[in-house]
């Protein structure tokens, strides 16, 4: 390289280039990432096909499909907007990716930002597929897309917070390990596959206060029985939203 | 240059917990030149490095960097400066190439990145993912995303640990190259010959603590006087020798036919030395020069081996 080339000539680039760029970057990690893509796609995908060709559930009345798919879509956004977001942002914590880009031109909220937009991206590629799936079952929606959009919406604002503050707080392993455990658990005990009615009288109302069963929950409501609104479970969801990005936003250590 | 110093720190102090890693440090970073930060692991050259880049809230002093407080003017100030990290820093499924991109775009006016990949030879790993590349190349990776952005002031943490010497060399050229286009750098070593080589400036620090400053010939001037050595026939006539060189050298046969003169060791007394051994024939074997090093500044400093 000949004289001149290094002569400085700072400036941070056009902020929505930025994010663009930073939200391209996050979500090519998320998808090129094995135990990432086992987690996001195979799983919800393998468990709506098992679940709705063998009777293995009791799902109640009507076609098990029907049951399934809005709980399966649940699941697909906690284990992206959970899951997966707090054990690859821990991991960046952990090797410092965090920390370096906190000395580029690139804002932390507008790293932050991009996350988030990298989370949606994901969820709209899980969505696209798991209901491509879910159709060749035979599955037969009811209700309509907007309250549909406002749960995964704030389910995705729910979970991320809560696996931000997971990520920013403990270490890299212990997130892996708790963010792995969580998700097996919710996902048997959140209503996801399983009716909640299953479960004794006492554990229905504390697991209903839970994010992911309030978010397969209001689904159901809609994508079942063509409920219009349903009020009580955004409302859950929206209080765990405030509480985990409120904590996330308090408690995330970058380094 | 007249011009304002790049990096002024007063007084700083970084404490963790009850441990003081920087303890009233002073120093000032011209700009346009190599500034090393010369000391031995757990001097606290990595905390004053990144205090300066807005990392750590100093605990006492003041730090301003281009002008500006490295954590109020934020957003200010880290367009303008580059940053290497003394590890990691890349997520570990990205490739060397796709990263220095990234990089680059956040940046108005990047270098181009293909010609920085060839610089640092990181062109062969262009598809590599982070995690699988050599330390090496990890650490020219890092160097790289710091330069790609055409900052005016570099902080570089040990930008040639675990370096091969050819490796070791380039990086070296490259940061001469950075200086000729009128970047400033500040760089972290705790390789002596690094500092000597590269830097215009030297600040030894140890226990959180600058415990000397200047360029690497005044630090090597100061101090204990250098050494000539040779061997030849033994019990030369010392007493005539001396007679021939400035006042207050001396010379001594340490062993039969070993003879160490030591003084202001310079061009002028080594062929005083040659022209008086021609004169009564003796052949000075292995004559060399030991040359008081930033090594012996820092022993004598503190009583220690720089690399303890
Ligand atoms: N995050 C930290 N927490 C506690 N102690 C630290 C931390 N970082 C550094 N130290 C301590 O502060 C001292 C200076 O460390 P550092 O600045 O990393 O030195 P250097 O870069 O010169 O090796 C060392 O004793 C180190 O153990
Ligand atoms: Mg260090």
């Amino acid at each position: 390289m000949s004289a001149g080339t290094y002569t400085p000539r700072p400036g941070a680039a056009p902020l929505p280039r930025m994010i663009a760029a930073q939200a391209a970057l996050e979500t090519r990690m998320l998808l090129r990432n094995g135990e990432q893509l086992l987690l996001t796609v195979i799983i919800p995908a393998l468990l709506l096909v098992l679940f709705s060709a063998v009777d293995v559930v009791d799902t109640g009345a009507g076609e098990p499909v029907d049951f399934l798919t809005p709980g399966i879509l649940a699941l697909a956004v906690m284990s992206t907007a959970f899951t997966g977001q707090a054990i690859a942002t821990g991991f960046e914590r952990r090797y410092g990716v965090l920390k370096r880009l906190g000395a580029s031109p690139l804002p932390r909220w507008a790293l932050m930002a991009a996350k988030t937009l990298a989370v949606l991206v994901t969820e709209v590629f899980q969505v696209v597929l798991l209901t491509v799936i879910a159709f060749a079952l035979g599955w037969s929606p009811q209700g309509g897309p907007l309250p549909v959009l406002l749960l995964l919406v704030l389910g995705t604002a729910a979970f991320s917070g809560l696996g931000l503050l997971m990520a920013g707080t403990l270490k890299a392993e212990a997130t892996l390990a708790a963010a792995n455990l969580v998700f097996l658990l919710l996902l048997v005990g959140g209503g996801v596959v399983v009716p909640l009615d299953k479960f004794p009288e006492a554990a229905q109302s504390v697991l209903g206060l839970l994010p992911i069963a309030a978010l397969s929950d209001g689904l159901r409501d809609v994508l079942q029985h063509g409920a219009a609104t349903p009020w009580g479970d955004l409302g859950i969801l929206a209080v765990w939203a405030v509480l985990g990005l409120g904590a996330a936003a308090k408690f995330f250590r970058w380094e | 240059m007249s011009s304002e110093p790049v990096v002024q720190a007063r007084g700083l102090v970084k404490r963790y917990g009850d441990k003081t890693a920087v303890d009233g440090l002073d120093l000032e970073v011209r700009a346009g030149a190599v500034t090393a930060v010369l000391g031995p692991n757990g001097a606290g050259k990595t905390t004053t490095v990144e205090t300066c880049e807005g990392y750590r809230r100093p605990d006492a002093g003041t730090v301003r960097v281009l002008g500006l407080d490295p954590v109020a003017d934020a957003a200010a100030l880290r367009p303008r400066i580059g940053v290497m990290l003394q590890s990691g820093g890349v997520y570990s499924g990205a490739r060397a190439v796709e990263m220095l991109t990234h990089m680059a775009k956040l940046h108005a006016h990047p270098l181009d990145v293909g010609a920085l990949v060839d610089r640092l030879g990181l062109g062969g790993c262009g598809r590599t993912t982070y995690r699988r590349l050599s330390g090496g190349q990890q650490q020219r990776l890092a160097l790289a995303m710091a330069v790609v952005g055409r900052p005016e002031l570099v902080f570089l943490d040990e930008p040639t640990a675990g370096l091969d010497p050819q490796a070791r060399r380039s990086t070296w050229e490259l940061i001469r190259e950075l200086r000729a286009d009128g970047v400033s750098v500040v760089l972290t070593t705790h390789f002596m010959d690094e500092a000597e080589e590269l830097a215009d400036d030297v600040a030894v620090i140890d226990a959180g603590r600058v415990i000397a400053q200047g360029s690497p010939e005044q630090l090597c001037r100061g101090g204990a006087e250098n050494t000539l050595r040779f061997t030849g026939r033994p019990g030369l006539d010392l007493a005539s020798l001396l007679k021939a060189l400035p006042d207050g050298t001396q010379a001594a046969e340490i062993t039969t036919g070993a003879y160490r003169i030591t003084g202001t060791v310079d061009p002028e007394l080594l062929a005083t030395v040659t022209s008086w051994c021609a004169q009564n024939g003796v052949m000075p074997d292995g004559i060399a020069v030991e040359r008081h090093t930033l090594e012996d500044v820092f022993l004598e400093l503190t009583g220690k081996e720089l690399r303890a």
